[in-house]
């Protein structure tokens, strides 16, 4: 079961939102996907992204996958200890393994995104 | 068929499984319009038969000269040991190394190598093998735009010509700017890259991504190779220094001219001429770019029962998994002839390695003497290794003749470098350590004579 | 019982001691590097290992003890042909005449060398059914390269510089896009029809003007033929593109379909595939490159050139003004397209198709036994490849095609390909190649359907596999994360080079 306190994207991001910030990591079910995460590529504080724009890249063993804005907005954090313990998006997707706050930008496109039952329904359809 | 293993039945045995009758009802979807008629070669030839005629061809290329030709390909000595151990199947025969836990041997002799040429070259990752030197060249400067962003490279002329050309067809393709740096012209920098001009490329025009240049370079000089570096870091540009790996055992090492990739032709390190390959692609870099370095990396990890092991790692940066994303699309490299090299550089050691450069660099001291007097001095006058530029009217009709009597003088310049007209009195010229006295002797006389009125 | 050897070695560098080995090369004279200023000389002398001889030897043979081979067993990789790598051919391209040759030698100390490659490309023109062939190419993927190079060549020649997208089909090899990309293309990927071929639809969809190019590999990356060919190159061409063939499979088709007779443009081969140049544990190959007579001129050069009384020469530059240019120093990789050559002779083109018919033959023996065990996707005639998926074991007991391939090792096989191509769940792409005896093919299709049979009964046997190499499953995620990629440890030689 999914966070029901978090949104969701069909890209497989969760977004936690905190008044005008959004926190930005992947779910359990795309870290399961993908594997052992060995890399992850975020951009720099500061970067401008733009909704569903690619941030950034996760890198498996076997696996590569792109990273796609959830949200318009500037970056203003992301997750430097992700460089040393990139396995912290496996064993802590939705925490420790957070990867970028973003001032959001646009609070409507919020509303597009998925609920924790909506994100279920995906990923079980498969 | 020579090498088909099925006995007199096998073959109506697996059609009777399958269920057809012949073999022909499985290229039945195959559209008749499409279908190709019998191939038009000769008939096979038995081994008994084929040998001869391999023999017969071999023994129509004329490898008995007195070689003095490198540029950019050089007769070596090879221990006996290297091929003794080439020739075994374990090593050629095997695939890949994608399934480690039977690819052990493959994959420790890779880190090996990537091991050894990272001490040669001063670098912190090497990659497991590109093409050769001018591909892997192509690939640093493509890398360099990678890193940087920029889309223009300065390429010295000091470079390998084909090594040149090479990158100007993979930037054409990747929508990449190309400008050369001259070569100074005249005095005691003269046929080294002419850094007051690079100074000023760098700063006019777009920004720059990359500065390459060669040590030694095309004409056998060395150069500033750390100013170089300094003058392409101060215009925000990466340092791509392209190097002969005899000779990084006794000339400064591209970690020390603060370079930032490292690329060139790895063929001395034991791999015969072959008239141009396989041979082996040099590529190394620092390491925050080993994400951009193009190739195969093998690292050294543990399985479950923490036994040390050999693995490739860092994949997902490759064609297979990245497809367009990936830097380089290559797959298949030159991993034997990387094997070739370790194993090469570990029967010969660090003091041989050091030992053939010096060798070779005295016998050129020589064979510059012997030219000299014979009337052929040098074109420039700057330090070099073992590979230099004589003066000689008329080289190629010279080159030709001394080829007459025996002698492969080189290559003239205006052969090597056609795109240069100032070149047409040029011969460059250069010494291994299996250069001889006698052969050096025999190159004087006969350039004499030629020089003198060219009697028969 | 290991299929390999066991003894795991140590590194070069800790057999390493001072003064060990040397002796092979005779001192310099004293002051033989005096004339090099300080400044260009390495500051430090270089660190390399120090072994004997004896060392060295144990060294590497111990070492290729722990590698599989094709001398020492059985490779059904689909997509790589692993067939036997011919002994003469070893012997051939170690001649001294061809070994000794100096890629720069004049044309007249050449002769042996220009002759031979110069029959070569004749021969691999009528194999692919195309005008010339450059024999440059390092490597399929360089090959691919230079194809997609030429057709951009080729369509800004013609003022066409809007055409900026490559199709390919999304059970392509990787190189594909890969390659469109290194040539300043945009890939536009396109889903495979259910019968597992070409989605003509789809492609005609996607096909306009801004298509430089089509990427096709036929047989297909699942060695099935694509019967739609002809009406995909009819429609490629209408709208202005060009047909390039990924030649990867050509030992399916030798003498039964011709890339270039059929309306393909450009193809490359994979002469460490279809025509037995030894795999040397991840290259050298060679990637020659096909083209019908338009795209000749955009052709890399040098060629080789026939004067008219017989000699060979190499093109000077600028002859042909049209060439793309260099794609790598020097002529290429020709101690490989030596081996090629023997081979091509070996076979003339009777042998060829024998080849083509045996490795199609053994392809479908085997799929029709292991047919009951595992899921065969595909019911038609494969070529001489096919797939297998693992899929439903992997439901009803959880082991994967992973595992399957790791248990193989066990039984003394090498595992297929596995996850190849993209587009079949757990799937097997296996190869048998036309050189392997039919006691061999029944001994990895009893291995296989044991392993199905454990999958049921003893699924932890499968998934810890392999029990019997000499290294287990390896830590990968930790050699991703923390790349060691050098030994580190060599601080000096510890006697100075001396001067």
């Amino acid at each position: 079961m999914v966070p029901a306190d978090l949104r969701y994207t069909k890209d497989h991001e969760w977004v936690r939102v905190e008044g005008d910030e959004a926190t930005v990591g992947i779910t359990d079910f795309a870290a399961h996907q993908l594997g052992d995460v060995v890399f992850v590529e975020l951009p720099v504080v500061g970067r401008t992204l733009a909704q569903h724009a690619t941030f950034g890249v996760v890198e498996s063993v076997k696996a590569v996958s792109d990273l796609f804005a959830p949200v318009s907005g500037e970056v203003i954090a992301a997750n430097g200890a992700l460089g040393g313990q990139p396995e912290l998006v496996n064993t802590d997707p939705y925490g420790e393994g957070w990867m970028l706050r973003v001032k959001v930008a646009d609070a409507g496109q919020l509303d597009g995104l998925l609920d924790a039952a909506a994100y279920e329904q995906l990923t079980a359809e498969g | 068929m020579p090498y088909g293993s099925h006995a007199a039945d096998d073959r109506a045995r697996m059609l009777a499984v399958i269920g057809v009758d012949s073999v022909d009802r499985l290229f039945d979807d195959i559209p008749d319009a499409l279908r190709s008629g019998p191939l038009r070669l000769d008939p096979p030839e038995p081994e008994l038969l084929l040998s001869a005629r391999l023999q017969t061809l071999a023994s129509r290329n004329r490898v008995d000269l007195a070689s003095f030709l490198g540029a950019g390909a050089y007769r070596h000595w090879t221990p006996a040991a290297v091929d003794q151990m080439l020739l075994r199947g374990e090593w050629y025969t095997a695939y890949t190394p994608y399934q480690p836990e039977v690819s052990q041997g493959t994959l420790q002799s890779i880190y090996e190598y990537q091991s050894l040429l990272a001490e040669l070259t001063a670098m912190d990752v090497v990659s497991a093998s590109h093409y050769d030197g001018g591909a892997a060249t192509a690939e640093a400067a493509l890398m360099t735009c990678r890193a940087t962003g920029r889309e223009r490279l300065l390429v010295s002329r000091g470079i390998h010509p084909h090594y040149r050309r090479t990158l100007e067809t993979y930037a054409e393709g990747a929508g990449l700017r190309v400008d050369e740096v001259p070569l100074v012209v005249d005095g005691p920098a003269a046929g080294t890259t002419d850094l007051a001009a690079l100074e000023m490329m760098l700063a006019d025009g777009p920004p720059v991504a990359g500065v390459v240049a060669a040590n030694p370079n095309v004409m056998g000089l060395l150069e500033d190779m750390v100013r170089v570096g300094e003058l392409a870091h101060g215009a925000g540009a990466l340092f791509v220094h392209v190097i002969e790996p005899v000779s990084l055992s006794v000339l400064a090492t591209p970690g020390e001219s603060g370079a930032d990739i490292a690329c060139g032709e790895g063929q001395p390190l034991g791999i015969p001429l072959q008239y141009g390959g396989p041979y082996l692609g040099i590529l190394a870099c620092r390491e925050p770019l080993v994400r951009q370095i193009p190739g195969r990396l093998v690292g050294l990890t543990k399985d479950l029962d923490g036994k040390r092991a050999f693995v490739m790692t860092m994949r997902a940066r490759e064609q297979d998994i990245r497809r367009e994303k990936a830097a380089s699309n290559i797959c298949t490299n030159q991993a034997l002839l990387a094997l070739a090299a370790a194993i090469y550089l570990a029967a010969i050691g660090p003091h041989g390695l050091r030992d053939v450069a010096a060798l070779g660099a005295a016998s050129a001291t020589e064979l510059e003497a012997a030219l000299a007097a014979a009337g052929a001095p040098r074109l420039h006058s700057g330090p070099y290794l073992n590979e230099f530029a004589v003066r000689v009217p008329d080289a190629r009709r010279v080159h030709a003749r001394l080829l007459d009597r025996g002698v492969l003088a080189g290559i003239p310049l205006s052969e090597l470098l056609p795109d240069d007209p100032a070149q047409a009195d040029g011969l460059l010229v250069c010494t291994t350590e299996v250069t001889t006295p006698a052969e050096i002797a025999a190159f004087a006389d006969a350039l004499r004579a030629e020089l003198a009125g060219g009697a028969a | 019982m290991s299929v390999v050897g066991e003894k795991l070695q140590p590194t070069i560098f800790e057999l390493s001691r001072p003064d060990r080995g040397g002796g092979k090369i005779p001192h310099p004279p004293v002051g033989a590097l005096d004339r090099i200023p300080a400044s260009a000389r390495r500051a430090k002398p270089v660190a390399l290992p120090e072994l004997s001889e004896p060392e060295v030897v144990r060294h590497y043979v111990n070492l290729s003890a722990l590698n599989y081979s094709v001398d020492a067993g059985f490779y059904p990789l689909g997509s790589c042909t692993m067939k036997y790598n011919p002994k003469l051919n070893e012997w051939a391209a170690r001649l001294p005449g061809f070994a000794s040759l100096h890629p720069m030698a004049p044309d007249a100390a050449a002769q042996g060398t220009l002759q031979l490659l110069f029959e070569l490309e004749a021969m691999l023109a009528e194999i692919s059914g195309m005008a010339a062939v450059t024999l440059q190419p390092a490597a399929g993927a360089q090959g691919e390269l230079t194809g997609i190079l030429m057709i951009r060549a080729y369509h800004r020649s013609r003022g066409d510089l809007e055409r900026t997208e490559v199709l390919v089909p999304d059970s392509s090899h990787g190189t594909n896009p890969a390659t469109a990309s290194m040539a300043g293309f945009k890939t536009i990927t396109i889903p495979s029809a259910p019968d597992g071929g070409v989605d003509l639809d789809a492609f005609r969809a996607a096909l306009g003007p801004r298509t430089a190019a089509i990427m096709i590999t036929n047989p297909s990356t699942l060695g099935l033929f694509e019967s739609r060919v002809g009406e995909l190159l009819e429609a490629t061409h209408a709208a202005g593109a060009l047909a390039y063939m990924d030649g990867a499979n050509l030992n399916a088709i030798l003498g039964r379909f011709r890339p270039g007779q059929a309306g393909f443009d450009v193809m490359h081969i994979n002469t460490h595939k279809t025509f037995s140049t030894p795999h040397g544990g991840g290259g050298p190959g060679a990637g020659p490159v096909g083209v019908r007579d338009g795209l000749v001129p955009f052709l890399p050069g040098p060629r080789v050139r026939q004067e008219p009384d017989g000699s060979f020469r190499l093109e000077r530059d600028g002859e042909r003004p049209l060439s793309i240019g260099r794609v790598r120093s020097f002529f290429g990789s020709t101690g490989v397209l030596v081996r090629a050559y023997a081979y091509l002779r070996a076979h003339g083109g009777t042998g060829l198709a024998e080849v083509t018919d045996d490795a199609v033959l053994a392809a479908n023996y085997m799929k029709a036994r292991l047919s009951g065990t595992f899921v065969v996707p595909f019911e038609r005639a494969c070529k001489h490849e096919f797939v297998a998926s693992a899929s439903d074991i992997k439901h009803r007991t959880g082991v994967r095609t992973l595992d399957i391939a790791k248990r193989l090792i066990d039984k003394g096989y090498h595992p297929p390909t596995i996850y190849f191509p993209l587009t079949i769940e757990e799937g097997m792409l296996i190869e048998p190649t036309e050189t392997e005896s039919l006691e061999t093919l029944d001994g990895f299709i009893d291995a296989l359907i044991q392993i199905a049979a454990e999958a049921e009964t003893e699924p932890d046997l499968v998934t810890s596999a392999p029990h019997d190499a000499p290294v287990r499953r390896l830590d990968e995620a930790t050699a991703a994360r923390q790349p060691n990629l050098r030994w580190r440890g060599m601080t000096g030689v510890e006697r100075p080079c001396g001067d």
